[in-house]
């Protein structure tokens, strides 16, 4: 393949039009992931410099996996990502399943069900806390009427489910896009032929849609685990603040209690570590596939 | 094995388009019938009616002694071919086959032995474990063959199967085709726009324009004996040259029309039918000057201006003839040769 090539007359030039990109990613990105490095190996001192930082080796890191609130964390994390992810991909699969038999009104559903994703985490939060208000909320009131007792201050798992549904809600948007793309692109005659061939409705769906729709599927389930752990900050910021008893404190809102609201720089570090460690392997098993076409 | 009987078959589409009108049609078991006509003139409309994939506005169609008006495109038991193929891309070939026996609940055993028949008088046997996208398009073709083949069912239904492959490998499917439907007896549907498809693979041809029937027949009744002036232009190659019949009374003498009724105020002479030969007793006799010769090896198409008539006239000799463009020449036409129109109706008269 023929690729376009730029000379420039001078050498300095492509450096300094690099450079701003270059100087972004170094102050903001490089610089505080390497803080966060060598922090996880040192013990804080005090502010006052008369007990300097210590280098502790991987003390914090084998404080933190002896630590019970960490193992709670790692395991409410793992909840969490599970149920946001299958939560928020379900219902869009569905909606996008049900958009695209539509004919004429197809257009205007997709703006109404892509409208969540232009909201902010924080203000979808605020809405949410609204809804599930124990005292004021609409769905509290509702759920009393069929005899359940909503209080999410007080009961994790309702807590758990609030947060879930509160951060799937804004990535169903997301979802539904990919989905609805996805499907329009399956071509009509392969629903035909396997309609010939005999296959229910249901069938079809799961012999030929879903197993085409696999490499999205697949796209989708890794960008939505990183959401679920990374993105979803500010909403469990604004409903539970990680409670009660530690029951949505998920591994990125632990990050921020630790370190600027108790101080514990070392173990806030560590834990970033591991993060950085997730991160990092949920992108390589995504480009791994992506690179292999899942399925076909 | 099927009958297919379509009665006063209707349809339109949500929108209001009238894509087909009135068809009724007979087909008898194991025919193939060939549905030509130019693009948008609802030959896949009518064939996805039968197929079930799009519902009937009005009429009856039977298969065998059924009305299958209501039934669902599996309860047809019809298998049907895709200009696009639709191959599952995520399966085997070998599951392509027996996808829809699978459906039906077929044993493995049955399914190992149907596909595997099928996939050797296909001659695609190697390729069973390939995906699609990992095969020609003439072996995807096959492929798309085999699907229909393995469900033994009443008919073939195929719309323009042919028509993503080349030139060559057209020919030779267009052949197989043939051989192999005439072999199993599976009465069959098959959608073209390409009129020498049609001509070389139907039974019976059926023409169809603007959603309704112009003409059924044999594709030598329609050729020998075309009912409209549609018809006549669209069977043969090159075209049925139409001439007023005025303009040939000015040129020949009266009595070598006397015959026509006098309603045929058009006529139509094919190309074919020029002759180089001196004339016979009442032949037309006719001469013009040639624009355009175009040599084709085995024949030639001579492009002629006569004089009184503003068209080109297409003649066609299955030799080159030694002319220069720019030269006078003339021909002659047997009697029995004129196909007589009525300009209005567009219909014949003789
Ligand atoms: N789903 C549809 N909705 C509305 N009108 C349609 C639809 N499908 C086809 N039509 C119209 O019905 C008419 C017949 O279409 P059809 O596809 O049967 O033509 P065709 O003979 O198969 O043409 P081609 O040779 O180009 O495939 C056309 O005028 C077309 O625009
Ligand atoms: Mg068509």
């Amino acid at each position: 393949m023929q690729t376009k090539r730029m000379t420039f007359s001078g050498k300095w030039l492509p450096y300094a039009l690099l450079a701003p990109q270059v100087i972004i990613t170094l102050i903001f990105f490089i610089w505080p992931s390497f803080q966060a490095l060598r922090q996880s190996v040192y013990r804080q001192g005090d502010a006052f410099g008369i007990r300097p930082d210590t280098f502790v080796w991987f003390d914090n890191f084998k404080a933190l996996f002896a630590d019970p609130l960490y193992l709670n964390s790692l395991k409410v994390t793992f909840v969490f990502s599970v149920g946001t992810t299958l939560l928020s991909m379900s219902v869009a699969l569905l909606f996008a399943v049900m958009v695209n038999r539509m004919i004429r009104s197809r257009d205007s559903y997709t703006t109404f069900l892509v409208w969540p994703y232009a909201i902010a985490p924080a203000i979808a939060g605020v809405l949410w806390w609204f809804i599930f208000n124990p005292s004021i909320g609409i769905m509290p009131y509702m759920l009393d009427m069929v005899g359940y007792d909503w209080n999410h201050r007080r009961d994790g798992n309702d807590a758990m489910i609030m947060v879930i549904i509160a951060s799937a809600w804004r990535q169903i948007s997301y979802n539904f896009l990919f989905f609805l793309a996805g499907l329009q692109s399956i071509p009509h005659s392969l629903i035909e032929a396997a309609a010939i061939d005999g296959a229910s409705r249901f069938k079809r769906f799961w012999t030929i849609v879903f197993p085409l729709l696999s490499p999205i599927t697949f796209f989708l389930l890794v960008i939505n685990i990183v959401y679920a752990m990374f993105d979803t900050f500010g909403v469990i910021h604004a409903t539970t603040e990680g409670g009660p008893a530690q029951a949505t404190n998920i591994l990125v809102y632990k990050v921020y209690r630790d370190g600027f609201v108790n101080l514990n720089f070392g173990s806030s570090a560590a834990q970033s570590v591991v993060l950085m460690g997730i991160v990092i392997v949920l992108t390589v098993i995504q480009f791994r596939y992506i690179e292999r076409r899942v399925n076909y | 094995m099927a009958t297919i009987t379509m009665d006063n078959l209707c349809k339109v589409y949500t929108g209001g388009v009238q894509a087909v009108t009135g068809v009724n049609l007979d087909i008898a078991d194991g025919e193939m019938i060939v549905l030509v006509g130019p693009s948008g003139c609802g030959k896949s409309t009518l064939l996805r009616m039968v197929a079930g994939l799009e519902t009937i506005t009005d009429g009856t169609l039977k298969i065998g002694e059924r009305v299958v008006n209501a039934l669902e495109p599996a309860e047809r038991d019809i298998a049907m071919v895709f200009q696009n193929y639709a191959l599952y891309p995520h399966m085997t070939v070998f599951n392509n086959l027996a996808y829809g026996l699978k459906n039906r609940g077929f044993k493995k055993a049955e399914i190992d032995r149907r596909v595997r028949e099928a996939a050797q008088m296909l001659e695609i046997g190697q390729f069973l474990d390939r995906k699609p996208r990992q095969l020609s398009g003439g072996q995807r073709q096959r492929v798309a063959m085999g699907r229909a083949l393995v469900r033994e069912p009443a008919a073939f239904l195929f719309d323009e199967p042919l028509s993503n492959l080349d030139a060559k490998l057209r020919v030779q499917m267009r052949v197989e085709i043939r051989q192999l439907q005439r072999r199993l007896g599976t009465t069959s549907l098959y959608v073209t726009h390409d009129q020498l498809e049609a001509m070389t693979m139907a039974d019976r041809l059926v023409v169809l324009n603007g959603g309704v029937i112009e003409q059924v027949g044999t594709p030598m009744d329609l050729y020998s004996h075309p009912e409209t002036t549609f018809v006549a232009g669209f069977i043969g190659s090159p075209a049925m040259n139409m001439l007023p019949a005025d303009f040939l009374r000015a040129k020949v003498a009266a009595e070598e029309l006397a015959h026509l009724p006098a309603k045929a105020d058009l006529i139509g002479i094919r190309p074919e039918d020029f002759s180089t030969a001196p004339p016979g007793e009442g032949d037309l006799v006719l001469s013009g000057q040639l624009l355009l010769l175009e040599p084709a090896g085995a024949e030639s198409h001579l492009h002629m201006r006569f004089e009184g008539f503003d068209k080109n006239v297409v003649v066609r000799l299955s030799h080159v003839p030694a002319a220069e463009e720019g030269q006078d020449l003339t021909f002659s036409v047997r009697r029995a040769a004129l196909h007589p129109f009525d300009l209005e109706s567009g219909q014949r008269v003789a």
